[in-house]
Protein backbone atom coordinates (compact mmCIF):
# COMPACT_ATOMS: atom_id res chain seq x y z
CA UNK A 1 0.00 0.00 0.00
CA UNK A 2 1.57 3.25 -1.03
CA UNK A 3 1.33 6.53 1.03
CA UNK A 4 0.99 10.41 -0.17
CA UNK A 5 4.66 10.92 -0.67
CA UNK A 6 4.69 14.38 -2.69
CA UNK A 7 2.76 17.43 -3.84
CA UNK A 8 2.55 18.20 -7.49
CA UNK A 9 2.18 21.91 -7.57
CA UNK A 10 1.41 23.87 -10.57
CA UNK A 11 -0.57 26.31 -12.93
CA UNK A 12 -4.54 26.26 -13.60
CA UNK A 13 -5.45 22.27 -13.91
CA UNK A 14 -1.92 21.19 -14.50
CA UNK A 15 -1.45 19.09 -10.91
CA UNK A 16 -4.96 17.38 -11.01
CA UNK A 17 -4.56 16.63 -14.83
CA UNK A 18 -1.00 15.07 -14.40
CA UNK A 19 -1.69 13.36 -11.42
CA UNK A 20 -5.38 12.05 -12.86
CA UNK A 21 -2.82 10.41 -16.44
CA UNK A 22 -0.57 9.07 -13.22
CA UNK A 23 -3.88 7.41 -12.08
CA UNK A 24 -4.91 5.73 -15.40
CA UNK A 25 -1.18 4.63 -15.87
CA UNK A 26 -0.18 2.95 -12.64
CA UNK A 27 -3.18 3.41 -10.37
CA UNK A 28 -1.18 4.72 -7.80
CA UNK A 29 -2.53 8.91 -7.57
CA UNK A 30 -2.44 8.50 -3.86
CA UNK A 31 1.08 9.01 -3.78
CA UNK A 32 0.70 12.72 -4.91
CA UNK A 33 -1.07 15.86 -3.70
CA UNK A 34 -2.23 18.41 -5.99
CA UNK A 35 -1.93 22.22 -5.78
CA UNK A 36 -2.93 24.76 -8.15
CA UNK A 37 -1.98 28.12 -7.49
CA UNK A 38 -4.96 29.65 -9.39
CA UNK A 39 -6.02 32.83 -8.31
CA UNK A 40 -3.51 32.71 -5.79
CA UNK A 41 -1.09 35.53 -4.41
CA UNK A 42 2.32 34.40 -3.71
CA UNK A 43 2.12 34.46 -0.11
CA UNK A 44 -0.92 32.32 -0.26
CA UNK A 45 0.55 29.90 -2.63
CA UNK A 46 3.57 29.73 -0.02
CA UNK A 47 1.12 28.95 2.98
CA UNK A 48 -0.64 26.43 0.93
CA UNK A 49 1.95 24.48 0.31
CA UNK A 50 3.68 24.62 3.39
CA UNK A 51 0.56 23.00 4.77
CA UNK A 52 0.45 20.16 2.12
CA UNK A 53 4.48 19.59 2.58
CA UNK A 54 3.48 19.16 6.53
CA UNK A 55 1.39 16.16 6.00
CA UNK A 56 3.59 12.96 7.13
CA UNK A 57 6.37 11.43 4.65
CA UNK A 58 5.92 14.11 1.80
CA UNK A 59 9.36 14.99 1.46
CA UNK A 60 9.30 16.16 -2.44
CA UNK A 61 7.64 19.04 -4.54
CA UNK A 62 6.89 18.71 -7.94
CA UNK A 63 6.25 21.79 -10.05
CA UNK A 64 5.79 22.87 -13.42
CA UNK A 65 7.82 25.84 -14.66
CA UNK A 66 10.91 27.33 -13.19
CA UNK A 67 9.62 31.02 -12.87
CA UNK A 68 5.92 29.89 -11.32
CA UNK A 69 4.84 30.83 -8.53
CA UNK A 70 4.38 27.50 -7.14
CA UNK A 71 8.26 27.00 -7.55
CA UNK A 72 9.06 30.31 -6.58
CA UNK A 73 7.33 29.43 -3.19
CA UNK A 74 9.04 25.68 -3.00
CA UNK A 75 12.02 27.13 -3.04
CA UNK A 76 11.12 29.45 -0.15
CA UNK A 77 10.20 26.04 1.63
CA UNK A 78 13.45 24.60 0.91
CA UNK A 79 15.15 27.05 2.80
CA UNK A 80 13.44 26.21 5.82
CA UNK A 81 13.70 22.14 5.58
CA UNK A 82 16.56 20.13 4.67
CA UNK A 83 14.85 17.15 4.31
CA UNK A 84 12.82 18.77 1.27
CA UNK A 85 13.25 18.21 -2.24
CA UNK A 86 12.24 19.88 -5.58
CA UNK A 87 11.82 18.65 -8.88
CA UNK A 88 10.57 21.46 -11.28
CA UNK A 89 9.42 20.89 -14.73
CA UNK A 90 8.16 18.04 -14.18
CA UNK A 91 6.08 15.85 -16.52
CA UNK A 92 4.55 12.75 -16.95
CA UNK A 93 7.16 10.52 -17.18
CA UNK A 94 8.74 11.82 -14.43
CA UNK A 95 6.03 11.46 -11.86
CA UNK A 96 5.70 8.01 -12.71
CA UNK A 97 9.37 7.31 -12.14
CA UNK A 98 8.71 8.59 -8.95
CA UNK A 99 5.71 6.70 -8.42
CA UNK A 100 7.89 3.40 -8.33
CA UNK A 101 10.92 4.61 -6.29
CA UNK A 102 9.13 3.85 -3.40
CA UNK A 103 11.67 1.75 -2.31
CA UNK A 104 14.23 4.60 -2.59
CA UNK A 105 14.88 7.71 -0.08
CA UNK A 106 13.20 11.16 -1.40
CA UNK A 107 17.30 12.90 -3.19
CA UNK A 108 17.46 9.67 -4.84
CA UNK A 109 13.73 9.20 -5.61
CA UNK A 110 13.58 12.59 -7.14
CA UNK A 111 16.85 12.56 -9.15
CA UNK A 112 15.96 8.98 -11.23
CA UNK A 113 12.54 11.17 -11.69
CA UNK A 114 14.45 14.00 -13.59
CA UNK A 115 16.15 11.52 -15.29
CA UNK A 116 13.61 9.77 -16.78
CA UNK A 117 11.31 13.13 -17.37
CA UNK A 118 14.34 15.11 -19.17
CA UNK A 119 14.79 11.36 -21.27
CA UNK A 120 11.23 11.58 -22.07
CA UNK A 121 11.30 14.65 -24.01
CA UNK A 122 12.18 14.29 -27.45
CA UNK A 123 11.68 15.99 -30.67
CA UNK A 124 10.94 13.65 -34.08
CA UNK A 125 10.59 14.73 -37.41
CA UNK A 126 8.13 13.08 -40.02
CA UNK A 127 9.52 10.38 -42.68
CA UNK A 128 6.48 10.78 -45.57
CA UNK A 129 6.74 12.01 -48.55
CA UNK A 130 4.34 15.47 -48.19
CA UNK A 131 6.75 18.14 -47.95
CA UNK A 132 7.38 19.64 -44.53
CA UNK A 133 6.10 22.58 -43.73
CA UNK A 134 8.97 24.85 -42.70
CA UNK B 1 12.02 49.91 -27.59
CA UNK B 2 12.28 50.37 -24.06
CA UNK B 3 9.57 49.54 -21.13
CA UNK B 4 6.60 47.93 -22.86
CA UNK B 5 4.82 47.32 -19.74
CA UNK B 6 4.34 48.91 -16.33
CA UNK B 7 2.49 46.31 -14.24
CA UNK B 8 1.56 45.67 -11.12
CA UNK B 9 1.57 42.06 -9.98
CA UNK B 10 2.18 40.87 -6.22
CA UNK B 11 3.56 37.63 -7.52
CA UNK B 12 6.50 40.21 -9.20
CA UNK B 13 8.21 37.77 -11.68
CA UNK B 14 5.94 34.77 -12.20
CA UNK B 15 4.66 32.38 -15.39
CA UNK B 16 2.27 34.93 -16.96
CA UNK B 17 5.53 37.81 -16.74
CA UNK B 18 7.94 35.58 -18.12
CA UNK B 19 6.33 33.29 -20.33
CA UNK B 20 3.12 35.28 -20.60
CA UNK B 21 3.81 38.41 -21.78
CA UNK B 22 7.82 37.55 -22.08
CA UNK B 23 7.64 35.59 -25.47
CA UNK B 24 5.07 37.73 -27.38
CA UNK B 25 6.70 40.98 -26.24
CA UNK B 26 10.54 39.47 -26.75
CA UNK B 27 11.19 40.87 -23.63
CA UNK B 28 14.67 41.02 -22.81
CA UNK B 29 14.48 42.30 -19.18
CA UNK B 30 12.32 43.02 -16.26
CA UNK B 31 12.97 45.60 -13.99
CA UNK B 32 11.65 44.64 -10.89
CA UNK B 33 10.90 47.45 -8.00
CA UNK B 34 10.68 46.30 -4.78
CA UNK B 35 12.01 47.76 -1.45
CA UNK B 36 12.72 44.32 0.05
CA UNK B 37 13.76 42.70 -2.83
CA UNK B 38 16.42 45.47 -3.41
CA UNK B 39 18.05 45.01 -0.83
CA UNK B 40 17.88 40.68 -0.16
CA UNK B 41 20.73 38.70 -2.33
CA UNK B 42 18.45 35.99 -1.62
CA UNK B 43 15.54 37.19 -3.00
CA UNK B 44 17.18 38.78 -6.10
CA UNK B 45 18.70 35.32 -6.51
CA UNK B 46 15.17 33.60 -6.18
CA UNK B 47 13.58 35.70 -8.84
CA UNK B 48 16.40 35.57 -11.00
CA UNK B 49 16.88 31.90 -11.20
CA UNK B 50 13.53 32.24 -12.46
CA UNK B 51 14.29 33.48 -15.76
CA UNK B 52 15.35 32.38 -18.62
CA UNK B 53 19.37 33.12 -19.30
CA UNK B 54 18.98 35.59 -22.05
CA UNK B 55 16.58 37.84 -20.12
CA UNK B 56 18.23 40.28 -17.94
CA UNK B 57 16.83 41.33 -14.48
CA UNK B 58 17.49 44.48 -12.33
CA UNK B 59 16.23 45.30 -8.61
CA UNK B 60 15.83 48.36 -7.91
CA UNK B 61 14.11 49.99 -4.23
CA UNK B 62 11.70 52.95 -5.25
CA UNK B 63 13.95 55.26 -5.19
CA UNK B 64 16.73 54.14 -7.20
CA UNK B 65 13.82 53.00 -9.62
CA UNK B 66 13.04 57.05 -10.10
CA UNK B 67 16.41 57.75 -10.96
CA UNK B 68 16.90 55.18 -13.26
CA UNK B 69 13.56 55.39 -15.05
CA UNK B 70 14.53 57.38 -17.86
CA UNK B 71 17.70 54.91 -18.76
CA UNK B 72 15.58 51.78 -18.56
CA UNK B 73 13.23 53.65 -21.00
CA UNK B 74 16.16 54.73 -22.91
CA UNK B 75 17.16 51.23 -23.41
CA UNK B 76 17.27 49.64 -27.08
CA UNK B 77 16.06 46.84 -25.68
CA UNK B 78 12.16 45.52 -24.65
CA UNK B 79 11.55 45.41 -21.34
CA UNK B 80 8.88 45.17 -18.27
CA UNK B 81 8.60 47.00 -15.29
CA UNK B 82 7.09 45.36 -11.98
CA UNK B 83 6.09 46.28 -8.84
CA UNK B 84 4.31 44.31 -6.07
CA UNK B 85 1.21 46.79 -5.61
CA UNK B 86 -0.82 50.28 -6.50
CA UNK B 87 1.15 52.52 -3.82
CA UNK B 88 4.68 51.75 -5.40
CA UNK B 89 3.78 52.13 -8.82
CA UNK B 90 1.69 55.50 -8.03
CA UNK B 91 5.06 56.66 -6.06
CA UNK B 92 7.16 56.20 -9.26
CA UNK B 93 4.82 56.88 -11.57
CA UNK B 94 4.35 60.44 -9.23
CA UNK B 95 8.06 60.78 -9.08
CA UNK B 96 8.98 60.12 -12.75
CA UNK B 97 6.19 61.73 -14.72
CA UNK B 98 7.02 59.76 -17.37
CA UNK B 99 4.59 56.53 -17.20
CA UNK B 100 1.51 56.75 -19.37
CA UNK B 101 -0.23 53.05 -19.24
CA UNK B 102 -0.21 51.03 -15.93
CA UNK B 103 -1.47 47.35 -16.37
CA UNK B 104 -3.12 45.75 -13.46
CA UNK B 105 -1.96 42.43 -13.72
CA UNK B 106 -2.47 40.64 -10.57
CA UNK B 107 -3.89 41.79 -7.11
CA UNK B 108 -4.92 39.19 -4.86
CA UNK B 109 -6.96 38.55 -1.59
CA UNK B 110 -5.74 40.18 1.54
CA UNK B 111 -8.32 41.24 4.32
CA UNK B 112 -9.87 44.53 3.55
CA UNK B 113 -10.02 44.26 0.09
CA UNK B 114 -13.04 43.22 -2.74
CA UNK B 115 -12.98 40.61 -5.18
CA UNK B 116 -13.09 43.39 -8.72
CA UNK B 117 -12.19 40.29 -10.86
CA UNK B 118 -11.14 36.92 -10.98
CA UNK B 119 -7.32 38.40 -10.30
CA UNK B 120 -7.80 41.56 -9.11
CA UNK B 121 -8.69 41.95 -5.25
CA UNK B 122 -9.06 46.08 -3.95
CA UNK B 123 -9.36 47.90 -1.21
CA UNK B 124 -10.70 51.62 -1.31
CA UNK B 125 -7.65 52.85 -0.76
CA UNK B 126 -6.54 50.96 -3.47
CA UNK B 127 -9.41 51.83 -5.69
CA UNK B 128 -8.33 55.75 -5.06
CA UNK B 129 -5.22 55.60 -5.84
CA UNK B 130 -5.79 54.16 -9.22
CA UNK B 131 -8.59 56.62 -9.81
CA UNK B 132 -6.19 59.37 -8.98
CA UNK B 133 -3.22 57.65 -11.20
CA UNK B 134 -6.32 57.71 -14.03
CA UNK B 135 -7.03 61.82 -13.46
CA UNK B 136 -3.20 62.43 -13.88
CA UNK B 137 -3.84 60.97 -17.59
CA UNK B 138 -2.14 57.66 -17.16
CA UNK B 139 -4.37 55.00 -18.48
CA UNK B 140 -4.97 52.30 -16.69
CA UNK B 141 -6.23 48.52 -17.24
CA UNK B 142 -6.78 44.74 -15.95
CA UNK B 143 -5.18 42.19 -18.15
CA UNK B 144 -3.51 39.00 -16.61
CA UNK B 145 -2.08 37.86 -19.66
CA UNK B 146 -2.23 38.92 -23.45
CA UNK B 147 -4.88 37.34 -24.62
CA UNK B 148 -7.19 38.84 -22.87
CA UNK B 149 -9.20 41.93 -23.41
CA UNK B 150 -7.76 44.86 -21.28
CA UNK B 151 -10.34 45.79 -19.23
CA UNK B 152 -10.73 49.85 -18.44
CA UNK B 153 -10.57 50.89 -14.56
CA UNK B 154 -14.24 52.26 -14.68
CA UNK B 155 -14.63 48.35 -15.69
CA UNK B 156 -13.05 46.87 -13.20
CA UNK B 157 -14.32 49.15 -10.36
CA UNK B 158 -17.87 47.89 -11.62
CA UNK B 159 -17.41 44.36 -11.85
CA UNK B 160 -18.36 42.59 -9.31
CA UNK B 161 -16.94 39.42 -8.40
CA UNK B 162 -15.34 36.57 -11.12
CA UNK B 163 -14.74 37.74 -14.72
Amino acid sequence: MSERRAVVAGHADFAEGVISAVAQIAGRQEVFIPLSNRDLSAKDVERKLRELVSTPNVTTIFTDLPAGSCTMAARRLLRERQDLMLVTGANLASLLEFVFSDALGAADAARYAVERGRSALAAFEGQGDAPRGD
Amino acid sequence: MAIELYRIDDRLIHGQVVVGWGQPLALEFIVLVDDEVAHSDWEQELYRMGVPPEMSVYFEDLTAAGQNLAGYQADDRRGLLLTADITSMAQLCDATGTIRRVNVGGIHHRPGRVQRLRYVFLSPQEEDALRALEARGIEVTAQDVPGARPMALSEILSAEGVR
